[in-house]
């Protein structure tokens, strides 16, 4: 009997349901009902925020595939493609760090070997609350252990990533995974049940009762009594996906399959009903062929089952002998459990009877879309900070403070347990400002490489969504400039609150509008992306974070920069102009405790002019090396190339004052890079600038043994670069009180 | 010379291998599956890095079941030339064609970055292209690197000059520091007593291309295929330790 409490524990409201008793004209079995639950639920069916994802730009001459497959697909040339996309596993993570974390690695490997690429990358976006609070020391180890145990034992390599800390992370983790894969170009595979007469195989690991409902726990808050919601987090067995691949990947190249499709989350459910839906064909499958890790399961929980490292194929019935060698010879079995059939229902029989038949559009395609209200937060209002918050007289000191802080400080304690380097294609490793990959195509290795990186300062977008998400385009766009790549695309992982509250709804809308204007006037499109809402516990919701992942290439990956000063003597340029702007900086809330009023202004055709000078002098092979500006502003990028340097190398920098000097040293004002050339190049650098209208000033020359800025002659900085690159590396370590 | 690399189920370094041999070394080498009988005819086998079989156990335990590792184990006992890099060398332990066992890392984390390790022995089959400490910057990636050896056998592996690498700094000093995982004295690599079987962990197949910033491993391959020259024109014989 479906009553109004059964409902409200699958998360369904009344008129959904009203819906659902129309769309099949009877009413559900319980397992019918699950399966609307999941299916409908906000993390399969994207109900709040899909009627605003439309307005983001998703074509361009190199896209093989946008938004609505497993992942997006570019066209890099030369024959092949990228195949790259980004989840979270937020709520799992909070509830079990380990597991969460690498079962998030694992399900977006599957997305990727699913359309037929090898992963070749994994990144990840990482957020947590502020290191004192032993509960987040505990939750940040637990992720990054499960990160690394999975994506190294399956022999992908992390490549780079990030990790921000905030107060509004405390019991609400985030955890973004993004995964690239490489796959030839007129190969690629799509999760369609086509040809009536197919059967449709079962792989990988037997189901069990892990994670019912995971995705409809991600579909709500948390409260006080998550604890309870520990056995939805399912657990990951990456040798077992490492098989799955292999094998996958085998039966691809041998073209075996016509479809296939990753059960990730809502399982068997989501996997039959899509491949279904998007063939226009129906399937019948019988839940006693289901491989089952326990005995006495029910359709329910087989239907619903979260089992990590499980595929469904969709083979020619001449070819299921051939598949099922295939899978033997990697020790996986390959049952047969259905039909392709034709109609448009899902209909699965369990010990002789049908206890599952409804049509499949309804469940994938019919969910009802919300354009949910929205408003502004109180207090958005643009304010001046009351009082000024005074300069500090020691500015070394500060400098000191910045390199200490666990969002600043070197990540090396992250990406030292994350394998990095197997498949032996990385050039430039975790910590510069975007991971450079050679590519490899059998005998040969391609010139050109792939750069990656993931941004998204939360801290920005809760003080102006708009600005804050065009900042995070622009940004990793300035990355990509930074090692010499030129974007390609975009995917995008939007970590918000609950979109039931106008004033989430509200910073989400603001959110996507900034998305798409960026996207739009960098002209790269967005292939695919993730919506993660409810990101609150006990009532505290996350800043708004969109974490923005874009993909580059690189002409010539032996050319590749990185942040590093080179060599003594070199001269540094500082491409892009300093205003006084504090707001949402690292500096004002390490230092005074403040969020401020605004974050930095963006000028979008100002940042693509500075990236365009910083790739052109790359190109003509001017610059020594180039660092963003972002976090902790000029003097902390300057203290970075010093730490990149084969040898330490430091600076001597002259700065004129004009601006607030902590403004100037510390503020994070955008569409800037700092480069380094030579004394010969210099001229035409500056030239190259000036026209391109980019502003472009001679700061110093690299050398010495310490970092010095200079404000109108007087010392404002000095600071030795060991000792500031003992405090760098020590940061993190010495919050986590790991042992190093 | 003829490269065979063992590909067991989780080995996720048997196509880096390949790939170094193949391509930037251009010798023939083939791919040889856990499940066959059939060495190919290989001059010398390569035991990749990776986790084999999971590695849930303990790291390359059950790797040495498998129907390969009995042609490889003969293979060995006949004087081939076997190297085992990783989970390749942790295998070689549990198979017992080398002495001591794995432990976790002294930090209790998985490690990947690049360390030095000095050159103890540069006469054996593996390091004779090389000199003795040298020191060569390659990286590690594990998690169960920390090499131990009971009182015995390693005092007779050091009296038998089978130590081949210790981890070192830059400057070739072994310190406390620069032995990142806290293997017994340092060591990174050890040669059985007859010169044929080496196991190492650091991947010397990821310092073989300068784009990747670093080809000091590859002395490791070239010392292999120097010694298969001199043994096939007959002026190398057993490869003997040092003095």
């Amino acid at each position: 009997m479906i009553d109004d409490r059964v409902l409200a524990e699958h998360n369904l409201t009344r008129d959904e349901y009203d819906l659902v008793l129309r769309l099949i004209g009877k009413e559900p079995s319980l397992t019918e009902l699950g399966i609307f639950s999941v299916m409908w639920s906000e993390h399969c069916s994207y109900k709040s925020s899909r009627l605003h994802l439309k307005q983001l730009p998703t074509d361009g001459p190199r896209v093989i595939q946008g938004p609505g497959e497993n992942a997006g697909v570019l066209d890099i040339g030369d024959g092949w493609a990228v195949v790259f996309k980004i989840e979270s596993h937020n709520h799992p993570s909070f509830l079990e760090p380990y597991q969460g974390a690498a079962t998030g690695v694992g399900g977006i490997l599957r997305d990727i070997f699913t359309m037929g690429a090898r992963p070749i990358a994994v990144m990840d976006s990482l957020r947590f609350g502020p290191l004192d609070n032993p509960k987040n020391r505990a939750i940040m180890e637990g992720v990054v252990s499960g990160i690394a145990g999975y994506g190294n034992a399956f022999g992908v390599p992390t490549v780079g990533g990030e990790v921000y800390f905030h107060d509004s992370y405390t019991l609400n983790p985030l955890v973004n995974v993004f995964c690239l894969g490489l796959a030839r170009k007129d190969r690629i595979f799509y999760a369609r049940a086509e040809g009536v007469g197919n059967k449709v195989l079962y792989v990988g690991a037997k189901t069990g009762r892990d994670g019912i409902h995971g995705a409809t726990m991600a579909s709500a808050e948390f409260g006080k009594d998550t604890e309870h919601k520990r056995p939805n987090v399912q657990v990951g067995d990456p040798f077992k996906e490492k098989l799955l691949l292999e094998a996958c990947l085998e039966v691809m190249e041998k073209g075996l399959i016509v479809g296939i499709q990753d059960m990730g989350a809502a399982g068997l459910t989501c996997s039959t009903t899509e491949m279904a839906a998007k063939a226009g064909t129906g399937l019948a499958i019988d839940l006693d062929h289901v491989p089952q890790r326990e005995k006495g399961m029910t359709p329910y929980e087989i239907m619903l089952s979260e089992s990590q490292e499980r595929m469904l194929l969709v083979s020619r019935p001449e070819s299921v002998a051939a598949v099922q060698a295939v899978f033997a010879k990697w020790d996986l079995d390959a049952p047969v459990i259905g039909d392709v059939v034709p109609g448009d229902r899902l209909t699965a029989a369990f010990k002789g009877e049908t206890v599952v038949d409804i049509p499949v559009r309804a469940v994938v395609e019919l969910c009802p879309a919300y354009r949910r209200p929205s408003r502004p937060p109180l207090g958005t209002e643009r304010r001046r900070l009351h009082p000024e918050p005074p300069v500090p007289a020691d500015l070394t000191e500060v400098l000191r403070q910045l390199l200490a802080s666990p969002t600043i400080a070197d990540k090396t304690w992250v990406f030292r347990q994350y394998d990095h380097m197997v498949q032996v294609n990385t050039v430039v490793l975790p910590g510069a400002d975007a991971a450079v990959l050679r590519l490899k195509d059998g005998r040969r290795t391609l010139g050109k490489g792939l750069a990656l990186t993931l941004d998204g300062n939360g801290a920005y977008v809760q003080l102006e969504p708009r600005t804050g998400t065009k900042i995070a385009v622009a940004e990793a766009c300035r990355n990509l400039a930074c090692v010499g790549a030129r974007p390609i695309g975009v995917t995008n992982c939007l970590n918000f609150a609950n979109p039931e509250k106008p004033d989430v709804m509200w910073q989400f809308e603001q959110a996507v509008a900034g998305l798409a204007e960026a996207c739009r006037a960098f002209g790269i499109p967005v292939t695919g992306g993730n919506v993660s809402f409810y990101n609150e516990t006990e009532g505290q919701a996350v800043h708004p974070t969109p974490v923005i992942g874009v993909v580059g290439l690189v002409e010539d990956v032996r050319r590749a920069l990185g942040p590093g000063f080179r060599r003594a003597g070199d001269v540094i340029v500082l491409l892009g102009g300093t205003k006084e702007e504090l707001g949402g900086s690292e500096y004002l809330r390490l230092v005074h405790g403040l969020e401020g009023d605004a974050p930095p202004t963006i000028d979008l055709d100002t940042e693509k002019r500075v990236q365009e000078v910083c790739l052109a002098a790359a190109d003509r092979g001017w610059l020594r090396s180039a660092h963003d500006l972002s976090e902790g502003g000029l003097a902390v990028a300057l203290a970075e190339g010093a730490f990149h340097a084969a040898r330490g190398t430091g600076c001597v920098v002259d700065l004129a004052a004009g601006i607030r000097s902590d403004a100037l040293l510390f503020g994070e004002s955008q569409s800037r890079i700092v480069v380094t050339t030579t004394a010969t190049r210099r001229k035409a650098l500056l030239a190259l600038a000036r026209a391109k209208g980019v502003q472009a000033s001679v700061i110093g020359r690299t050398g010495g043994r310490d970092i010095v800025i200079r404000l109108d002659g007087a010392d404002v900085i000095r600071l030795a670069v060991a000792e500031a690159r003992r405090i760098w590396k020590a940061g993190l370590p010495k919050a986590l009180r790991a042992r190093s | 010379m003829k490269f065979g690399v063992v590909q067991f189920p989780g080995s996720n370094c048997d196509w880096d291998a390949f790939h170094v041999l193949r391509n930037v070394l251009n010798q023939e080498t083939v791919m040889l599956w856990h499940k066959d009988h059939d060495l190919q005819g290989v001059d010398g086998v390569v035991l990749p890095g990776g986790f084999s079989y999971g590695d849930y156990l303990r790291s390359g335990a059950i790797a040495r079941f498998s129907p390969l590792m009995r042609e490889v184990k003969a293979f060995a006992k006949r004087g081939g030339h076997v190297l085992g890099i990783c989970n390749g060398f942790q295998v070689l332990l549990e198979m017992g064609l080398l002495p001591g066992a794995m432990l976790r890392n002294r930090n209790l984390k998985f490690l990947c970055q690049h360390v030095h390790i000095r050159v103890e022995n540069a006469r054996t089959a593996f390091t004779r292209a090389g000199q003795k400490g040298q020191v060569l910057r390659i990286p590690i990636a594990h998690f169960e690197g920390n090499y131990y050896a009971p009182p015995r056998t390693r005092a007779e592996l050091i009296r038998k000059h089978q130590v081949v690498f210790r981890y070192c700094d830059a400057t070739g000093a072994v310190t406390e520091e620069a032995n990142v995982n806290g293997s017994l004295d340092a060591i990174a690599g050890i040669v059985n007593e007859a010169g044929n079987v080496m196991g190492l962990m650091p991947h010397p197949e990821r310092a073989s291309e300068a784009l990747l910033g670093s080809t000091d491993g590859r002395v490791i391959f070239e010392s292999l295929i120097a010694s298969f020259a001199r043994r096939k024109t007959g002026s190398g014989g057993k490869p003997k330790g040092r003095r």
